[in-house]
């Protein structure tokens, strides 16, 4: 059944046709490279660099991550498609400023295959690579087994705050734990009410029954792990609380947390709001103070609907990278 | 018994029954010429094939398979009929290169590793024969679990290719002919048995238990590539000359 009707040219070239329409956006700040790279422009010599990446048609991310002390390029792949290596080879040329470059992207298996590659081919011409990879969905793995979790909406606050610490560090090893340090602090989960479409198909990226929400579901619109009875906001919000805060990442009284309230796409602002409202006081009941909140839509899934809330832990060396003014078409911070 | 079904099913083919047992010849080798035609041959069917890819994906996955698969051969036909090249290795590697670069997402990797560390072994080959064939999946194997990591049993391209790849072995002493068909019906028994399978890696291993029943995309891709492998030396063969 095709359902989408999305004001586009050729299906086949949305991901290009999107990425000239951003780089426009920068208004001279960024420029495309390659094939289908987005890179900032004057990056200093000598800088660490931080390089995002995946598929597109999750707009804003990951490309609309790049920016002032944010990432400093990013690869993008077809729609819902990891970026071949030779486009994150690209990229990865144009950020290195001599201090080598560092993969942060989202723990799915095509990603992990491409970027490696990649970072073979980076390796013979000289370029030294590290990879972060972000593993902050809850519901993907146990937590015994990290390193099968999938990469959601936390990969903002990770990549704001590797961002941040791009830009101050003087050496990749630095980069590298800095950004493992935010990414070991960040958990999400998500739920869905209905999937969003392909581009070049029409067709829904999965089937979810009538009454029901897809809990613990993947950005690409996989399968949720479980399957609940619809609920209202104030029963579900917490619900996706319980499976973060039980979690082994403890969220001691008075932490202080970034919390993201992430919409999939075609859930409003007006639902995310009623969300927050039922979050915040759930929060204060366990002393966990919120030093910022994002609510929007972050990381989406064409029109897929549903939302996914992020806990960001801060301890003081991140507050003070989380606190640094940043700028770009996803995440500007004064 | 898992051998047998594989005789049973090579008994099948629909091109051999319809060809009266007079007019059929073997066909012992490709050239390096009837292996490009070979290769925009494929191209069709798997361009042909992207409604019934992205189905089997939408199961166990996002639903976009077809697409890669239709974009990366959409790819090899541009570069493949632009000319040929001086050996089987290269055309083999053009189609690498050109499923690598503009697929993406794992199958890219995957089969873009398939054609390339494939097409690797055939160096130095004038023809593509019955042990070409043989050497040929025997390396793309190889490649591809040391690039993905999965291992016969998890539900993956791998478990139509390495029973292709036993099954090409045994047969590497056989016309081409009868290589390519046997070949093509231990792949589509494997890509049969994805169905009682349990995803073990990829997206579809969150699946668990609900990734049964239903057969692996990739392995769905990997049959259908050797059936085209299949249907254009039998294509050959039967051309009278």
């Amino acid at each position: 059944m095709k359902t989408s009707k999305k004001i586009i040219n050729d299906p086949l070239k949305c991901a290009d046709e999107l990425l000239d329409g951003l780089v426009e956006s920068y208004d001279g700040q960024a420029r495309k490279v390659g094939e289908r790279s987005i890179v900032m422009n004057h990056l200093p010599e000598g800088k660490v660099a931080l390089l995002v990446g995946g598929g597109s048609g999750h707009e804003p991310i990951y490309h609309g991550l790049v920016g002032k002390n944010l990432a400093d390029g990013a690869a993008c792949g077809d729609i819902f498609a990891a970026p071949p290596p030779n486009i994150t080879l690209e990229a990865t040329q144009a950020v290195h400023r001599g201090k080598g470059v560092l993969y942060l992207y989202g723990n799915y298996a095509g990603d992990v295959l491409n970027f490696n590659m990649a970072a073979e081919l980076a390796a013979e011409e000289g370029i030294e690579v590290r990879t972060v990879l972000i593993w902050d969905d809850v519901a993907s793995a146990p937590p015994t087994e990290k390193h099968k979790r999938r990469g959601i909406a936390g990969l903002v606050p990770i990549v704001k705050l590797a961002g941040a610490a791009s830009t101050l560090v003087r050496s990749l090893d630095d980069l590298e734990r800095l950004a493992t340090k935010a990414r070991d602090n960040t958990r999400s989960v998500g739920v869905s009410t209905l999937a969003g479409s392909i581009p070049a198909t029409g067709e829904p990226t999965f089937e979810l029954a009538p009454g029901m929400i897809g809990l613990g579901m993947g950005i690409h619109g996989e399968k949720g792990v479980a399957t609940i009875p619809f609920c209202t906001a104030d029963e579900l919000a917490p619900k996706l609380l319980d499976l973060i805060l039980g979690d082994d990442l403890p969220f001691e009284p008075g932490c202080s947390v970034v919390l993201l309230v992430n919409s999939l796409g075609s859930t409003t602002m007006m639902e995310l709001l009623i969300v927050q409202r039922a979050l915040k006081p759930l929060l204060r009941a366990k002393g966990i103070q919120v030093h910022e909140t994002l609510v929007g839509p972050y990381v989406t899934c064409q029109e897929m609907a549903g939302l996914s809330i992020s806990l960001t832990k801060l301890d003081a060396e991140l507050i003070n990278l989380w606190d640094m003014p940043c700028s770009s078409v996803c995440f500007t911070k004064m | 018994m898992f051998l047998s079904v594989l005789h049973e099913n090579v008994g099948c083919a629909s091109r051999l029954r319809r060809a009266p047992r007079e007019y059929f010849m073997t066909k012992n080798y490709l050239s390096r010429e009837e292996v490009r035609q070979m290769f925009l041959f494929m191209a069709d069917r798997i361009i042909a094939a992207e409604p019934i890819l992205s189905e089997a994906d939408r199961h166990l996955g996002d639903g976009d398979h077809g697409l890669g698969m239709a974009r990366g051969f959409r790819a090899v036909k541009a570069k493949l009929e632009s000319g040929g090249s001086e050996d089987i290795s290269k055309v083999f590697g053009v189609v690498g290169m050109a499923t690598l670069s503009t697929m993406g997402g794992a199958s890219g990797a995957l089969f873009g590793t398939l054609f390339r560390a494939g097409g690797k072994a055939l160096e130095g080959r004038a023809t593509f024969d019955s042990a070409a064939l043989a050497d040929f999946l025997d390396a793309a194997l190889v490649g591809i679990m040391a690039r993905g990591g999965a291992k016969p049993g998890d539900k993956t391209m791998i478990d139509a290719l390495h029973p292709a790849a036993l099954k090409a072995r045994e047969v590497a002493n056989s016309p081409l002919s009868e290589a390519a068909l046997a070949v093509a019906a231990a792949a589509e028994s494997g890509k049969e048995a994805t169905k009682s399978m349990r995803a073990a890696i990829g997206r579809a291993k969150a699946l668990g238990d609900a990734s049964l029943g239903f057969q692996d995309a990739g392995a769905v891709s990997v049959t259908l590539m050797l059936e085209a492998l299949r249907d254009y030396i039998l294509g050959q063969a039967e051309r009278p000359t």
